[in-house]
């Protein structure tokens, strides 16, 4: 172990010139960050495009001077047209789960702090690594350049249903360039998210300090590492997937097009043999792991926040490692409960509800741990320790809705509607950010050498907290009443006195959306002008609060940290302060 | 940084899109190097457009999906392909100067041509224009249409127009007849669109008759289309000599 | 900031609570035999999250609370966990989770796994960008073969049947309101001609995908109920994302009596 840690510090030395340190930087913590900021971009554009989202779909006439600049179709003269309304939800969903729930939680905070707390002076591939970002940061860019295409962008949702996106523009607007456009970022992620999966798989198996043994990972490294593991199986099934669409479109091939299809009068003669319900299993094959891509790290990340800040050890590490690792195994067995009414076999159908129930035990047990680390701990309400309590609220609430929809009885009639909207916006969009904001606070000090500003990330998570239940959590109601979701307007009368609700909801995503300005100032504001931070503000015990904010190139100066313990060591009897760090020579009674 | 170079890069595009546009309005100018028309000899060419056979039964159109649609009509509505008048002359034929025409050059008008979504139904039926001129595209309905038409030698779009929303200007830069136009959200609703490149062209009415006026004496080969005998409809050429100031007589028949 | 979080959660959980039991929104009325099977499944699952929802935010927010730092002398519970404790509530979980799913088999199993009645009412649902439109087989009781180059929206010809020359397809009746019996089994045929689209009835409990290239089955017996409200008309909307016109893609549903059936039937039969 020894002999490969000085291969690997000696395999690059600190880069000097601007474009090697920062551009195309092969040290990890340049490529978190790269990672992380692609990610703040994504998410800025996906905030404003739900923004203007809520406007339409509140009020449909109103005038938005500038879209009709972006797009003289989309929005002639300001006011946008149904077509445009479903490209811009595409584009939404598109970039917040790839570019944003993929990105930051996982290759941005992964990249950043899982070498560092396993005590390696970088990924194992480092020119992989780069790649990968690269690839993926080319991809985004594929992504944006389909708003600017005459056709406009894609407006099949970030499912891309074929055979609606497999027969090119016939089947109307942004179904040409665009389309294509979206099909070439997607494979480009999958393509890098590959590549970062790879690295992250080998870094944790290979590149672990003296000591640190599996069971002495902290959560956020096991979540990082399971996840890699998901994201090798799954984005590689997409990438087929992906693949065979572009194949479908340009090439000729029905991979997901059946004979005979008739589209605005004319006969698709081209094409036949193929099974739309293919990309279907294809996608959720990929789809739901996708899912616990986004949500793992968030838990791996409130799970050592938590713990952290209720100075206390992480309740049932074991069991939430366990946890972890049957999601992830589930995770590839569930994907059908997304197709209950697609025509599957109704037998099919059974088994993939019996199998989500069974992910729900894990789901449970990882709640339960965490009530149970808070439990006789003594918290102290950080901004990050406050994300991480919301992140837990947040996962019980939209995880509970799960449950409705896991069994098919019930998702006959709930399927499609806002319902399952407020139930995956809580529990892998919001949840997942609010790991994300934990995260953010959290190491802030060891990326940028710098805190954050408490006052300021306090009063943006009280507005984003309240905020996203005001949005989402009357989303289920509305799905009770049957309201429909993509439906970029209530022509229909039975959907008239829902309007006042989606008024409310409208109101509050303004006021949240507003909100989030308080965390970009402060993120800016403190990168420059924070407090600077010392080496281990939170007390905390891993081995990145051992190195000096920010870390040196190379994190441990040359030398190799020595592991003495777990990573959760709080409150210990007996110790001189009320945490251990995992480095330290001090004993822990044996439990 | 990202954003810089998302920008830098999205505003090629942006650049590249607009050269694109520009390219293909310039390509539906007519050739240069024109003979002129001397007005005071042009000729003209009348006629009649019979149907031979029996009269198709024409279905009642159902619009129960759309109450907006329903709530403009206090009559039942027949599908208005295959519609012969009462004296079995046809309406809805569109005639036009296929041949002969191309050594002269005309100005595209620049008035545009409208055509009217009313009750959900196409108002014309057919329309003809030239290649290059404006049309212009309004809703009467208090419901959202679609604009698709379904060219093949022009660029294809499809478009929403919501009630209440801004007229659609549109141009069609080659000659192509017929551009089937259709709204998917309302699938009965069908136009048909004759776009030339001469000034030439008629749309028979009640009477199924037609003048092409203004002809400039020569050999013409006349293009009469009609809706009638299968989704793309059929077609029937005959060649025409217009004299100096004459009125050329031309008429077709079609069958079912 | 402990207690302001204890608060701000249990608002929380009091709002969302009451708005369910007090059904501010609730489910739309229920005109299909099978249908209060799903809202009695429906039920049973609320108001079991609901007890977890209420347990787990009150005890998120109870311990928030209670085990803030105050800056006393006080000890935290040096604990990494309770392997007993992991067990019964991994237990409890999994017969709970797994119960409430088995409980709920019955229900799909009614919709899906037996086949509609003898006798029932046969129709062929087709959608397209972006209409439905249904066809009856007529007197004879066969449905026409349908010829992918007969179809001709412009002509009324949305199937594409060749009337003249096919014998079974002379008496079809098609039209654009789904008109059916009240308290007679009908089983759909939904097939699609273009991409995917969705036939759902909020009323009925009734969603199903329809994909080009399948013929999906699905079956329902509207009842009395269907009579007493919105005159017996309902919405069908598609929910299958199918392009620009998706939202308004619907037709609607026409629930009648035995009688005003058949005279419905042979009006739409004389305007094909």
């Amino acid at each position: 172990m020894a002999e490969m840690h000085a291969e690997v510090a000696h395999a690059h030395h600190a880069p000097t010139n601007f474009i090697s340190k920062y551009i195309f930087s092969l040290d990890h913590k340049v490529i978190g960050k790269q990672y992380y900021f692609l990610a703040l971009a994504s998410v800025v554009v996906g905030i404003i495009l739900s923004v203007l989202m809520r406007l339409h779909l509140v009020w449909p006439d109103v005038h938005i001077p500038w879209l009709s600049a972006l797009s003289p179709a989309g929005a002639p003269g300001g006011v946008m047209t149904p077509e445009y309304y479903l490209s811009l939800m595409t584009m939404h969903g598109t970039l917040m789960v790839f570019f944003v729930l993929t990105t930051a939680p996982q290759a941005g905070f992964g990249n950043y702090v899982l070498p560092i707390q396993i005590g390696a002076e970088d990924m194992a591939f480092p020119r992989l690594n780069m790649l990968s970002f690269w690839t993926t940061f080319l991809g985004f860019v594929v992504l944006m350049a389909a708003f600017f295409v005459p056709d406009g962008p894609p407006l099949s949702g970030w499912t891309a249903y074929a055979p609606l996106t497999a027969i090119g523009s016939i089947a109307g607007p942004g179904e040409g360039m665009g389309q294509n456009l979206w099909i070439i970022s997607i494979a480009l992620f999958c393509v890098g998210s590959l590549m970062g999966a790879l690295n992250f798989i080998a870094t944790t198996l290979d590149l672990r300090t003296r000591g640190m043994k599996m069971s002495r990972l902290p959560l956020c490294v096991w979540a990082w590492f399971i996840t890699a593991i998901l994201a090798l199986l799954s984005f590689a099934v997409l990438f087929a997937a992906a693949v065979l669409l572009m194949l479908d479109r340009v090439g000729g091939t029905s991979f997901f097009v059946p004979a005979g299809l008739i589209v605005s009068d004319r006969v698709l003669s081209n094409h036949s043999g193929g099974a739309p319900l293919l990309w279907q299993h294809l996608f959720w094959f990929f789809g739901h792991p996708e899912v616990y891509i986004a949500i793992l790290p968030g838990m791996g990340i409130t799970s050592h926040v938590l713990s952290t800040f209720s100075r206390k050890p992480i309740f049932g590490y074991k069991a939430m490692v366990g946890a972890m690792m049957a999601i992830g195994f589930l995770g590839f067995m569930v994907w059908g409960h997304h197709m209950f009414v697609s025509g599957m076999s109704p037998y099919s159908g059974f088994a993939f509800s019996v199998m989500t129930m069974a992910i729900g035990v894990p789901s449970a047990i990882k709640t339960f741990n965490w009530l149970g680390t808070l439990w006789g701990g003594k918290i102290r309400f950080t901004t990050a320790m406050l994300f991480a309590i919301g992140f837990v609220s947040l996962f019980v609430s939209g995880g509970l809705s799960g449950l409705f929809l896991a069994q098919p009885a019930v998702d006959v009639y709930l399927h499609a509607t806002y319902f399952v909207v407020g139930h995956f916006h809580l529990v892998m969009g919001v949840a997942a950010i609010f790991g994300m904001f934990a995260g953010t606070f959290f190491w802030f000090p060891k990326m940028f050498g710098r805190m954050m500003n408490e006052t300021l990330g306090k009063i943006h998570f009280w507005i984003t907290f309240v905020g996203v239940y005001c949005i989402f959590m009357p989303m289920h109601f509305l799905g009770v009443t049957g309201n429909v979701r993509r439906y970029s307007t209530f022509v229909d009368d039975f959907l008239k006195p829902l309007i006042p609700l989606h008024e409310f909801m409208s109101i509050a995503a303004f006021i949240t959306a507003g909100a989030q300005l308080i965390f970009l100032f402060n993120l800016f504001w403190s990168m420059f002008k924070g407090q600077k931070a010392t080496e281990n503000p939170w007390e905390a015990t891993s081995l990145e609060w051992t190195i000096p904010s920010p870390p040196p190139f190379d994190n441990f100066a040359g030398k190799h940290p020595v592991v003495y313990h777990g990573p959760y060591e709080f409150g210990v009897p007996g110790a001189a302060k009320d945490y251990i760090m995992q480095d330290s020579h001090e004993t822990v009674p044996a439990t | 940084m990202t954003i810089l170079v998302a920008a830098l890069f999205l505003a090629g595009c942006s650049k590249k899109e607009s050269t694109e546009t520009s390219s293909e309005e310039s390509s539906s100018m007519p050739a240069a190097a024109a003979t002129p028309i001397d007005q005071s000899t042009v000729g003209e060419v009348t006629g009649k457009i019979m149907f031979q056979g029996t009269k198709p039964k024409l279905a009642v159109i159902h619009m129960d999906q759309d109450p907006v649609c329903v709530s403009k009509h206090s009559e039942p509505v027949h599908v208005e392909d295959g519609e012969v008048n009462d004296d079995g002359t046809l309406p809805n034929v569109f005639v036009y100067v296929k041949e002969g025409a191309e050594k002269y050059t005309f100005a595209t008008p620049t008035d545009a041509v409208t055509l009217d979504q009313n009750g959900c139904m196409y108002k014309p039926h057919v329309v003809g224009l030239m290649a290059g001129q404006t049309l212009h595209i309004v809703s009467s309905d208090a419901t959202t249409h679609n604009i698709h038409p379904l060219p093949k030698d022009n660029r294809e779009w499809n478009e929403s127009q919501p009630p209440g929303a801004a007229p659609l200007d549109k141009v069609f830069a080659r000659p192509e007849v017929m551009i089937p136009v259709k709204c998917n959200q309302h699938p009965w609703m069908r136009s048909y669109i004759g776009v030339v490149n001469n000034p030439f062209y008629f749309v028979t009415g009640a009477d199924g008759t037609y003048t092409l006026k203004g002809l400039p004496p020569g050999d013409y080969t006349i293009e009469a289309w009609t809706a009638i005998g299968g989704p793309s409809g059929q077609t029937q050429d005959q060649k025409v000599t217009v004299s100096p100031k004459g009125t050329a007589s031309l008429d077709f028949t079609f069958k079912s | 900031m402990g207690l302001a979080i204890a608060l701000v959660i249990t608002l929380i959980t009091a709002a969302s609570v009451y708005i369910f039991a007090a059904h501010v929104w609730w489910l739309p009325v229920d005109i299909s035999t099978h249908g209060a099977g799903i809202d009695r499944q429906f039920i049973l699952t609320l108001v079991f999250c609901g007890v977890i929802f209420v347990l787990a935010q009150l005890g998120l927010a109870l311990f928030v609370w209670k085990y803030r730092d105050r800056g006393d002398k006080r000890k935290v519970t040096y604990s990494h966990g309770n392997n007993r404790l992991e067990a019964t509530w991994t237990t409890a979980a999994a017969i709970l989770f797994i119960g409430l799913n088995l409980m709920g088999y019955r229900i799909w199993a009614n919709m899906h796994f037996t086949g509609a009645a003898p006798g029932a009412l046969q129709i062929e649902v087709q959608g397209q960008q972006f209409a439905y439109y249904f066809r009856y087989a007529g007197p004879d009781g066969k449905f026409g073969p349908l010829h992918v180059d007969k179809v001709d929206d412009a002509t009324g010809n949305f199937f594409g049947l060749d009337r003249d020359h096919d014998p079974d397809s002379k008496d079809d009746i098609v039209t654009a309101t789904l008109g059916i019996p009240v308290n007679r089994p009908v089983e759909l045929l939904l097939r699609s001609k273009d991409v995917g689209h969705s036939f759902y009835v909020r009323e009925l409990r009734v969603q199903q995908d329809m994909l080009p290239g399948l013929e999906i089955p699905i079956h329902f017996t509207a009842t009395d109920e269907a009579l007493k409200h919105q005159n017996g008309r309902y919405e069908i909307v598609c929910t299958q994302l199918c392009g620009l016109g998706h939202y308004k893609m619907r037709a609607f549903l026409q629930v009648m009596t035995e009688a005003d059936f058949e005279k419905w039937l042979q009006q739409q039969a004389a305007s094909q």
